[in-house]
């Protein structure tokens, strides 16, 4: 995460990070709102992150002027949709760093992603008495395809042990790839604790004995630079909502040949060469992936979205967040009572903790109150929760344009919930 | 400090999540009946002695917000002795007071009302309506389990 690619052209000057929040923080309107008399200090980020103007606006004009169907009228409007549609796949290949827009497929986000590849792919390669390895910090969308791809073949599941501070354990990783191991299925910044997984080590590991890997990319590319072709990963995936974009879009980037080999996921429209009753062929990918009118308005607002992120620069993005973390991290360790949910030393700027005086669930209702929006639960990592013995955190889980007021405001606002219930 | 808040947390909630009332097993119960939210954990088993259609003992135990803890707390010492119909009925009188179908009555409703507050937290309903969900299919239906979702 700690490259920035020429390639991608974006604006790298590390010229004062500090000064972040406050250029592009009129970007998003939504930041100017008051929640029950409190301006509004939004730290739910990892749950989804708010919108630029750029991409309202981008969305607001494909509306106005362009909307039509992709890929069939010979009509200016539908010629002009499917430019800018097809101008989105390739700011998303440029953004990851694909070697061509032919590598990513537009889906719904994340989850859609990785249930095309275990519906796919896994069907076509993972049989009985197969194993699949994912970590013990998956989120439940990088476990349930899985689980249910294991129902329909006889594979089975194998899971990555981690530490207390919430990383991962790389010799027991090693030890549990044998030859019945068909792919390996890993979370790179983990939603509940913020742990930046060693990608690179694992995906090492994993082709030096033939196995394919995929990345579940929805919490890493809003923090941070993302290179799928350094990584040499197999299959990558990304949420549009993760990232500034808006919900409901998101792209699987996969290596060439193996979306070749992938049979079709969906049966439909603009995902066929030829029909007739007997048979029918398939299109080449991306489109054999992407039956159906497409979410057009969702990839031209993804695009803008991602080259919002690439204007502002993710290296400094990065700059600005990691001193949020380490702000966030020394403020909430002064609080009696707190302790903070994963501590791995490679981490994103998310503060995930539980207080011996309250339970998350009142602490999010009483931050609310004081304008302090945070996501309060078990962050659809019950496995996770299992491993603390706890049933929730509390998790603040911060974007670029947050600032350290707003940390404060956090820190005051549990001050207020001892007050409660001290 | 919000006043809404204050609102919510009243001392009554405060103190019967501090010290939960009838927090202990039964055994052996007649009935013993989970309860679930899997949206934020809440995990509470209610045990019940049913006896001539009375509930002759009720307790609950397990771990959950402030909110689902306290309701569940006051719900055992309002049922203890009711006849399962007076239990039902005390049940349709929560639900549509924590659901805003009803006003909260100081003078007739004494513990429930504190929980009138409830109804300005949609997201909260559920919590404070656990432990009686719970109460009511121990004692009209067969089920074991009762989750929110």
């Amino acid at each position: 995460m700690e490259k920035s690619n020429g390639a991608t052209g974006e604006a790298d000057l590390m010229v004062d990070p500090s000064r972040l929040p406050q250029e592009v923080r009129n970007d998003f309107p939504i930041l100017a709102r008051r929640v029950g008399g409190n301006s509004l200090a939004y730290l739910d980020n990892a749950a989804t992150t708010q919108k630029p103007l750029a991409v309202i606006e981008a969305i607001d004009r494909y509306y106005h002027r362009f909307n039509a169907n992709v890929h069939r009228g010979v009509h200016t409007l539908s010629q002009e949709a499917t430019d800018l549609y097809e101008e989105a796949r390739r700011t998303v290949a440029r953004f990851l760093n694909a070697p061509s827009e032919k590598n990513i497929v537009f889906v719904r986000g994340c989850t859609e992603a990785i249930n095309l590849v275990a519906g796919s792919y896994g069907v076509e390669n993972i049989g009985e008495g197969d194993e699949i390895v994912l970590s013990a910090m998956e989120h439940h969308s990088n476990i349930v395809p899985w689980q249910l791809l294991c129902e329909r073949t006889g594979a089975q599941l194998r899971v990555i042990p981690m530490n207390e501070e919430g990383e991962l354990l790389l010799p027991e990783y090693e030890q549990l790839l044998n030859e019945r191991t068909k792919l390996v299925c890993v979370v790179h910044v983990s939603n509940a604790l913020g742990t930046i997984n060693p990608v690179e080590q694992i995906i090492d590991t994993a082709h030096a004995r033939g196995i394919p890997v995929l990345l579940d990319g929805a919490q890493a590319t809003a923090h941070g630079s993302v290179d799928v072709r350094e990584l040499d990963v197999d299959f990558y995936t990304l949420s549009g909502h993760k990232v500034f974009g808006p919900t409901g879009i998101g792209a699987l980037f996969a290596k060439s040949e193996i979306l070749a080999s992938m049979p079709p996921y969906h049966g439909g429209g603009e995902m066929i060469r030829s029909v007739t009753f007997e048979t029918t062929t398939y299109a080449d990918p991306p489109a054999r992936f992407e039956a159906g009118t497409p979410n057009i308005a969702g990839a031209i607002g993804l695009a803008a979205a991602l080259e919002y992120v690439l204007n502002t620069g993710r290296d400094r993005i990065r700059a600005w967040e990691r001193e949020l973390l380490v702000y966030g991290t020394e403020r909430l360790r002064e609080i009696d009572g707190l302790r903070l949910i994963g501590t791995a030393r490679e981490k994103t700027s998310i503060l995930s903790f539980t207080l011996d005086f309250a339970h998350p669930h009142d602490v999010g209702t009483i931050l609310d109150g004081e304008g302090v929006a945070v996501r309060t639960g078990h962050h659809c990592t019950q496995p996770v929760m299992a491993f603390y013995g706890i049933p929730a955190t509390t998790r603040a889980s911060l974007a670029f344009y947050n600032t350290k007021e707003e940390i404060d405001r956090l820190v005051d606002a549990l001050e207020k919930v001892r007050e409660i219930f001290g | 400090m919000n006043d809404d808040v204050r609102e919510l947390y009243q001392q009554i909630i405060l103190d019967h999540n501090k010290s939960p009332r009838n927090f202990r097993e039964i055994d052996p119960a007649d009935r013993v009946v989970e309860a679930y939210n899997p949206l934020c954990g809440d995990h509470y088993t209610i045990y019940l002695n049913v006896v001539d259609e009375h509930v002759t003992d009720i307790s609950f135990q397990g771990a959950g917000c402030a909110i689902s803890k306290a309701s569940a707390s006051v719900m055992t010492e309002l049922i203890k002795g009711k006849s399962v119909d007076e239990a039902v009925a005390l049940f349709d009188h929560f639900h549509d007071l924590v659901t805003g179908q009803q006003s909260a009555d100081p003078w007739e409703q004494g513990k429930l009302a504190a929980f009138a507050g409830v109804r300005d937290y949609p997201a909260r309903v559920k919590c404070a309506s656990l432990g009686w969900h719970t109460m009511k299919a121990a004692l009209t239906t067969e089920s074991d389990t009762i989750s929110t979702e």
